[in-house]
């Protein structure tokens, strides 16, 4: 039998706090914390109300495209320049300020503590300085509307010298303003993926061996590593844009000595990881519920760790695909192809797994269920409709048409925004301590998909019809106005703003929930994982009592046991011993 | 908050290596990232634009080497520190990281002559492509001397009361790294002409 | 071992008290200088090879000698020196990656006159504004 080592409090109170006892002020407690559940939910509010933001940014322009020329309600008119600072703005901040904010850092801040069992972040300070920073970069990003020429618009790629020079984008101000904001959410998930691949190697709980962490924990760790390597080239590649936008530099002016193609390349050699650095913690998360209410043993824990290495490392040999018709060598985009197509074999592995994880299991279809159902489903379609546009020959057609926007709102979308509703639904009960409503919940779950399905479907046949991105009006080009791709464009917009609508349930659902919901209790999902071990919301300091772990996150349906699920931290009794 | 407030989590140690060493290496291994995005697009430009050498030939391969030497030096300090530390003589720990620090300063204070130097003969950030890298990566570089050398002196004011020793080593692996930049920076910038 | 027993063997470690062997720092550094002077005078023999190897070859080697001797990257944990390998391992795949694009100035269907006049005129010039 283990004992907690020398040195290592077993009590959380000796560090200076007791649970319980603080008197804190509203200031220390919501604004100045260092509890890593606080920050949680800090970037977690933040994001969701930049979602919001995202949000009516697409309904905006698409409004535009569905009505050209027609006053926008709740906006204005959209001129073709602003039209391009929506597009752009959506996109930066649907990626830097949803879905990497909560799926990484908001789920990343509030599990790994509790499900390694600590008492928080190895960092707390550094934890806390890493939100202040994000929140600020999220500031300096929306005041970019407010300058003069408005919000950035060369697209959240800013592939120069569009975005390198103030009289192509008629942003100067906003360019900047944009490029310090992405620079500084750099910088803060930078900080915040320390704290969580030192505390996941360092403050494990006694026993809990590199098998027994979640699989959730292990994606976010891995996805933070990614993030690290794959930003570094492109904060190089930033600084130099800045020089280029201000100091008159040339490093991407040919008629300087520069190339734009070079920022392509650092941009993209960060922008494929990136999208993995997104559905890692997805993944990660679908697998936790999957298994719960299955109740049944993960399919594969070590085979879906050895895929998502190999995924990490092949993501950063597959990016100049986002580039086969920028003017790169040609043989290059031959190996491009081959490691493109190469890399949708783990990922489906791991799609294969999962099932095999249902398969034969006890289903449940509460409402986290439900979304996890689904990230399955449409990501798969995203997924295949990758395979197009990874094969160069096919790109040459595909690229820049509403295809791609189609494909990657197709894996997207179930990373960032299911996975969000798949997390926050299933983890609920631990965070607010209550349950929310199953009804709300899946009328919720319904509208969502059957709108997501709505506005992207369409888009997948006029973007193979041949309806190219950042047209602001598509009268421009008589030969595209068909009257069934308008019908299509119109039925995306109406789609929108379904999905819009369907979220004021979820809104209900949360704030009523927290005061009026079913008091959750400490293991509402019968589950495994040690953050189910301590109150619902978890105090200051996470457990009264340091646990030490004996088994693995997944061991559900043991044959012999009463129960069909068996926590991690449960001690075994001499009888079970035999009994095994 | 005191420097005792921390995390249960701050003090195990799964992995055997001490939370603060773990995350230095960590930090360190993202720095190769940024540095070498950026060197690497500057030998990509240099290998193909055979005239930047003209322009090279105006750095002042004398403040380099002295730079050189200057870093290699305060390495030198940096190290002997941490030996300090590890023997937990705080106050001559302290005394060698101030040293470590005073070479980055002397580091600093060559640039600053030179760069005045180069800029005063017309060769500014905007003056071409091989001045534009010149002065970015060095400055990034720079920057990174200042920033060591500034925690530096923060951690010497503990270290020299005993405190926080195993800081020393810390600190001391990320000065080792800036110099092991500033070791390629050197032939890159200065002698390849 | 069974998987209780497994469990069993991992306890967390409290702050180790792992000091490395502190060899003649001293020494090492003089080593450093000379190498450093070597590659200073190297480059004025004007023998492109050796003025190659000289700067480059030996700023590989001093790097190597702070990382083992100043660094103790040696007598880390292993998985430290194979975290640093794949960083530069990496590194190679972006430069392998990109240069290709980079270093040409011209292709199938296009030229990139600015930086084939560049250094034309660059061959005479005097390496200010270009």
């Amino acid at each position: 039998m283990t004992t907690p080592a020398t040195g290592a409090h077993a009590h959380a109170g000796s560090h200076g706090h007791e649970p319980g006892h603080h008197e804190t002020s509203f200031f220390h407690k919501y604004l100045w914390s260092t509890d890593h559940k606080m920050i949680a939910m800090q970037y977690l509010f933040t994001g969701a109300a930049l979602a919001l933001i995202g949000g009516y940014l697409a309904y905006v322009f698409r409004m535009q495209l569905a009505f050209p020329g027609h006053v926008v309600p709740g906006y204005g008119l959209v001129t073709p320049n602003r039209y391009n600072s929506l597009v752009t703005i959506h996109g930066s901040i649907m990626i830097f300020w949803v879905a990497m904010p909560v799926l990484v850092a908001a789920f990343g801040n509030f599990l790994i503590p509790l499900m390694i069992g600590c008492d928080d972040m190895v960092f707390p300070r550094i934890n806390r300085l890493s939100y202040q920073i994000f929140l600020l970069s999220a500031l300096i990003l929306l005041s970019s509307f407010l300058v003069k020429g408005g919000a950035f618009g060369g697209a959240w790629t800013s592939y120069p010298p569009l975005s390198a020079k103030g009289i192509y984008n008629l942003s100067p101000l906003g360019s900047t303003l944009w490029l310090v904001a992405v620079a500084l959410e750099f910088v803060a998930f930078l900080l915040g993926g320390l704290n969580f691949i030192v505390t996941t190697m360092n403050g494990r709980a006694p026993g809990m061996r590199m098998w027994d962490i979640p699989v959730v924990v292990w994606m976010i760790v891995i996805a933070s590593v990614l993030f690290m390597a794959s930003v570094g080239p492109l904060i190089a590649g930033a600084i130099m844009l800045l020089f280029d936008q201000r100091l008159g530099t040339g490093f991407f002016d040919p008629g300087r000595g520069g190339d734009p193609l070079l920022w392509q390349h650092l941009f993209w050699f960060f922008g494929h990881p990136e999208v993995y650095v997104v559905l890692l913690p997805a993944l990660g998360i679908v697998a936790e519920i999957i298994t719960v209410f299955a109740r049944k043993k993960l399919f594969g824990y070590r085979t879906i760790l050895y895929t998502t290495w190999a995924t990490g490392v092949l993501s950063f040999v597959v990016w100049a695909h986002h580039q086969f018709i920028a003017g790169i060598d040609p043989r290059m985009a031959n190996v491009f192809t081959i490691t493109t197509l190469l890399i949708s074999v783990p990922i489906t592995e791991m799609i294969f797994v999962y099932i095999a994880t249902l398969y034969g299991g006890s289903i449940q279809f509460t409402t986290p269920m439900l979304w996890a159902l689904s990230f399955i489903a449409e990501f798969l379609i995203g997924g295949v409709t990758g395979i197009f546009l990874g094969a160069s020959g096919a790109d040459i057609y595909f690229h820049d048409t509403y295809f791609v926007v189609a494909h990657f709102h197709y894996t997207f979308f179930p990373s960032a925004i299911i996975g969000m509703f798949a997390g926050l639904t299933f983890w609920y009960p631990k965070m607010f301590g209550r349950m929310l409503n199953e009804t709300l919940g899946k009328i919720h779950f319904w509208g969502t998909i059957i709108a997501f399905n709505m506005i992207f479907l369409p888009l997948f046949i006029t973007g193979a019809a041949g309806d190219q991105r950042r047209i602001y009006d598509y009268a421009l080009f008589p030969e595209q106005m068909r009257p069934e791709l308008q019908h299509l464009r119109q039925l995306s917009t109406v789609g929108v703003m379904i999905l819009m609508t369907f979220q004021v349930f979820f809104l209900v659902n949360f704030f009523w929930s927290l005061k009026h919901g079913k008091r959750a209790g400490e293991n509402p999902w019968l589950s495994n994982t040690l953050e189910w071990t301590v109150p619902s919301p978890p105090p200051h300091g996470n457990f009264a009592e340091l646990p030490t772990v004996y088994r693995g996150p997944y061991e559900y349906a043991t044959p012999g046991r009463k129960e069909d699920y068996w926590p991690q931290n449960a001690p075994i009794t001499p009888l079970e011993e035999g009994a095994l | 908050m005191s420097t005792t407030a921390r995390s249960i989590a701050n003090l195990r140690s799964v992995t055997g290596i001490p939370t603060a060493r773990l995350v230095t290496w960590w930090v360190i291994a993202s720095e190769i990232f940024i540095f070498g995005g950026l060197l690497a697009s500057y030998v990509m430009h240099r290998l193909a634009h055979p005239e930047w050498g003209i322009a090279a030939s105006h750095t002042n391969t004398a403040a380099g080497a002295t730079n050189t030497f200057v870093l290699l030096t305060s390495s030198l300090f940096a190290v002997l520190a941490h030996k300090a530390a590890d023997a937990h003589d705080g106050p001559k720990a302290a005394k060698f990281l101030r040293l470590t620090a005073l070479g980055g300063l002397v580091f600093l204070t060559i640039k600053g002559l030179e760069w005045t130097h180069e800029i005063r003969e017309g060769f500014v950030l905007a003056s071409g492509g091989f001045w534009s890298f010149y002065y970015t990566v060095a400055g990034l570089h720079a920057l990174h001397v200042l920033a060591g050398l500034i925690i530096m002196l923060v951690f010497a004011v503990d270290v020299a009361k005993n405190e926080n020793l195993p800081r020393v080593q810390c600190i001391g692996l990320y000065w080792h790294f800036v110099d092991i930049i500033w070791i390629f920076l050197f032939p890159l910038l200065y002698i390849a002409k | 071992m069974s998987q209780t027993a497994e469990n069993a063997a991992v306890h967390s470690v409290p702050e180790t008290e792992d000091h490395v062997h502190h060899g003649n720092y001293v020494k090492i550094w003089a080593i450093l200088v000379v190498l450093l002077i070597i590659s200073v005078l190297g480059p004025l023999t004007g023998i492109r090879s050796l003025v190659l190897f000289a700067a480059f070859g030996i700023a590989v080697i001093k790097a190597y000698m702070v990382a083992k001797n100043f660094m103790h990257v040696n007598v880390e944990r292993r998985w430290v020196k194979y975290l640093l390998i794949t960083c530069l391992a990496f590194l190679a795949i972006l430069f392998a990656g990109v240069a290709p694009d980079i270093m040409r100035h011209q292709g199938l269907h296009w030229d990139n006159y600015a930086a084939k006049q560049a250094i034309q005129s660059g061959s005479h010039g005097d390496g200010k504004h270009e």
